[in-house]
């Protein structure tokens, strides 16, 4: 059987899983927790403590500040010691919650005994129920864009879900937090699985799991055939070849069920799917079946020089500077770090800044890993053309934002650009086409709502 | 010699028929043009540069001719042209102009290589809009200028380039015309357009850092605090303190210098005053 994948475009960058065999270990709790108010896509949270309040474990510390927002809990307990501005991964100082770390009290409305609850179609909940907790724990998208989980499961009028697709690809390299939940979780995951289809009201599910992890291949497809044997949900393993950016939404719809999602505002359940990363999965099962907010998170810290590269499950708001302790330390040379992969993550200025909903990684590039080869002019060997997972032309993209030509820009699809990075990767002059095309999107996209506003 | 006469026929008739469906046509679908866009279009210097806010000078001509019907012409001006053009406009147009105070763009930075010593280093695109995204540069400072100059690039008139050891933009003021295309493009707006000032004096705050004191010093040794001493010690209410961030009100500032002298980070910037001379000659004293 052919192995599925997306049909244009696409790379495949070294692996470098570095933690693929590493169990994941319990970090320790920081001395001191920062929570950025704007750990997601949306209005920033508002705070609900002031200085001097004793939190818990899981008490509600930020309420959401919009529509698309989502509330932030304490991951730790203690004294709320200030609000104030710190830096967190745009490398800007923002708004955030400090709290100085004293014992570690839960809240006592979280269930945090071990048994595994397998309810089969959870008959006291109904889909509303499902989304309302969902919404009220604060779930995020865990892959890295950090998108309120609910809206998702709340689809527009007018477009009907047809089947939920579980994102358990994981294709950049070097990150493999998904990859050791998915081992170390499953049943779990299958639960939030069911629990996800019941909220959208399908019956369809798919995981898509990369040919690199066999072993979560291999598990999943016999709990699937156990799990969902007897019930009216029919759930599907999907192997996929291994290609970058196959975790990308509409990658993972077109090689998962083999449809293409339309130029934005098209998002993927226009064309009846709902895509959840693995981690908020796992994230939904624990809010809805254990009561329990978001506020901890699988985390791959790793690097080639990093001495101990490990997978942590660690409270949000710990500092990256302590997970980068626990791996042995930074190492000597002038190092770049990132809050994510190698492909997709974002440099930090600052090794303070602390684990949000969405640090699925934090990558240590040394600096001749990280260091950039002087640009050469463009050949227009359309290389670029070819690895665009989007079908667009990045290198006439590229040129079309530098000249501040937004029109053809827009013209020519820039809004469509995932930012996946295959065109600069691949580019054999070295140019930085997608920092450009970073620039001509954001402009493009304030062009587009102003003229929406008018 | 027939074939001849009835080709010149048969031509010179299409060509009659042509001639009165053109003059027909010229007539009909006549577009009237206000002669008066012309004229003013022939006073503007013609350069294009966008400093109005329209596309060219042929836009603000009709805007100018467009504002002047309904009486007023004092929220357009010409940067390149000034006060000298727009009188002629306001005369032709047979209105009357305010005479704007004359600006030119000023850098509010001050972060030189040793005032704000680099903290990291950045790899990508060197622009300053996209470095711009990826937080606050090769600086602790997240407000102030980021030295891959954009600015440079967007002056048409050659009146801003960096500053190699400062790495900092540097006005050239006989060049500059107020345009403003630096300070729209600047990702940081730092750039700001202000009055050029009696005898090119002026007094301004040569930062825009908004963090806490502390935080803003750590970044930069010229940083302004936001301290409050300038707006104390200021007699005109010129100064305002906002968001840990002092500014100037070029309108209400006398040119008194008091301000400079309180200002304990030297983040208040004075140009184009003659030096007191018994402080030069004290200096070469010490020298």
């Amino acid at each position: 059987m052919k192995i599925k994948t997306f049909s244009i475009g696409g790379i495949h960058p070294e692996e470098n899983k570095l933690t693929h065999e590493v169990p994941t270990q319990v970090a320790p709790l920081p001395t001191q927790a920062i929570f950025p108010l704007s750990q997601h896509i949306g209005a920033p949270a508002k705070p609900v403590v002031k200085k001097g309040d004793q939190v818990k474990v899981g008490t509600l510390i930020a309420e959401a500040g919009g529509f698309v927002s989502a509330p932030i809990y304490s991951s730790v307990s203690g004294t709320v010691s200030k609000i104030d501005a710190a830096i967190d991964a745009t490398g800007y100082r923002k708004p955030a919650i400090f709290i100085n770390v004293e014992g570690d009290e839960w809240e006592s409305s979280i269930d945090r005994s071990n048994n595994l609850e397998l309810v089969r179609n959870h008959p006291e909940l109904t889909p509303d129920e499902i989304i309302e907790r969902i919404k009220n724990s604060g779930i995020t998208g865990m892959g890295g864009a950090g998108f309120p989980t609910f809206i998702k499961l709340s689809p527009p009028p007018n477009t009907k879900p047809e089947c939920v697709i579980i994102n358990a690809v994981e294709c950049e390299p070097y990150i493999t937090a998904d990859y050791r939940l998915m081992l170390e979780h499953s049943d779990e995951i299958l639960i939030g699985l069911e629990l996800l289809m019941k909220a959208a009201k399908v019956k369809r599910g798919f995981i898509g799991i990369e040919t690199n992890k066999p072993a979560a291949i291999e598990l999943f497809t016999h709990k699937c055939a156990d799990v969902f044997d007897t019930t009216e949900y029919q759930v599907e393993v999907v192997p996929l070849q291994q290609r970058y950016p196959q975790g990308g939404e509409k990658q993972l719809v077109d090689a998962v069920i083999g449809r293409q999602v339309p130029a934005p505002p098209a998002i993927p359940v226009n064309v009846g799917a709902i895509v959840q990363n693995v981690g908020t999965v796992y994230a939904v099962y624990e809010a809805v079946m254990k009561r329990k907010p978001l506020f901890e998170r699988y985390t791959t810290v790793t690097g080639k020089q990093l001495s101990k590269p490990t997978n942590y499950l660690v409270r949000m708001g710990t500092p990256i500077q302590l997970l980068i302790d626990l791996c042995g330390g930074m190492p000597e040379d002038d190092n770049k770090v990132l809050a994510g992969g190698p492909m997709m993550g974002k440099a930090l200025i600052s090794t303070e800044v602390p684990i949000c909903k969405g640090t699925n990684a934090v990558t240590i590039l040394s600096g001749d890993e990280a260091r950039r080869q002087t640009p050469q002019p463009c050949i227009r060997c359309a290389k670029c053309v070819a690895v665009c997972p989007m079908g667009l032309e990045p290198y006439l993209l590229a040129k079309l934002s530098a000249h501040r030509d937004w029109e053809h820009a827009e013209h020519d699809g820039i809004t469509s650009c995932i930012e996946c990075g295959s065109c600069q990767f691949t580019c054999p002059a070295h140019r930085p086409i997608l920092d450009n095309i970073r620039l001509g999107k954001s402009s493009v996209m304030n062009i587009i709502k102003l003229r929406q506003t008018k | 010699m027939n074939s001849i006469i009835i080709a010149v026929i048969v031509l010179g008739g299409i060509a009659f028929v042509a001639a009165i469906v053109l003059y027909v046509c010229s007539k009909r679908f006549a577009v009237f043009e206000d002669p008066r866009i012309a004229q003013v279009n022939s006073l503007l210097p013609g350069a294009n540069c966008g400093g109005c806010g329209f596309a060219g000078c042929k836009a603000m001509s009709e805007a100018l001719v467009k504002e002047s019907d309904k009486g007023s012409i004092e929220n357009l001006s010409c940067p390149v042209g000034g006060t000298k053009v727009m009188s002629q406009v306001a005369d032709l147009l047979g209105i009357t102009v305010a005479n704007g105070d004359p600006q030119v763009a000023v850098v509010r930075c001050d972060g030189t290589c040793t005032n704000r010593p680099r903290t990291s280093q950045y790899v990508g695109l060197r622009s300053c809009a996209a470095m711009n995204t990826c937080g606050s540069g090769e600086t602790a400072c997240g407000f102030g200028c980021l030295g891959c100059g954009d600015c440079v690039d967007a002056c048409q008139f050659d009146a801003i380039h960096m500053n190699v050891e400062t790495g900092l933009p540097v006005v050239d003021e006989t060049k500059c015309i107020a345009c403003g295309a630096c300070s729209k493009l600047c990702p940081r707006h730092i750039i700001e357009l202000r009055a050029k000032g009696p005898k090119n004096r002026r007094i301004y705050v040569s930062c825009v850092n908004r963090d806490k004191g502390a935080i803003a010093m750590k970044a930069c040794k010229s940083a302004c605090i936001g301290c409050g001493k300038c707006a104390k010690e200021c007699k005109f209410e010129a100064i305002t303190v906002e968001g840990n961030l002092s500014y100037i009100d070029f309108k209400k500032c006398r040119l008194c210098k008091k301000c400079v002298a309180v200002c304990p980070t030297k983040a208040i910037m004075a140009v184009n005053f003659p030096t007191p001379k018994n402080v030069e000659e004290k200096k070469e004293v010490e020298a």
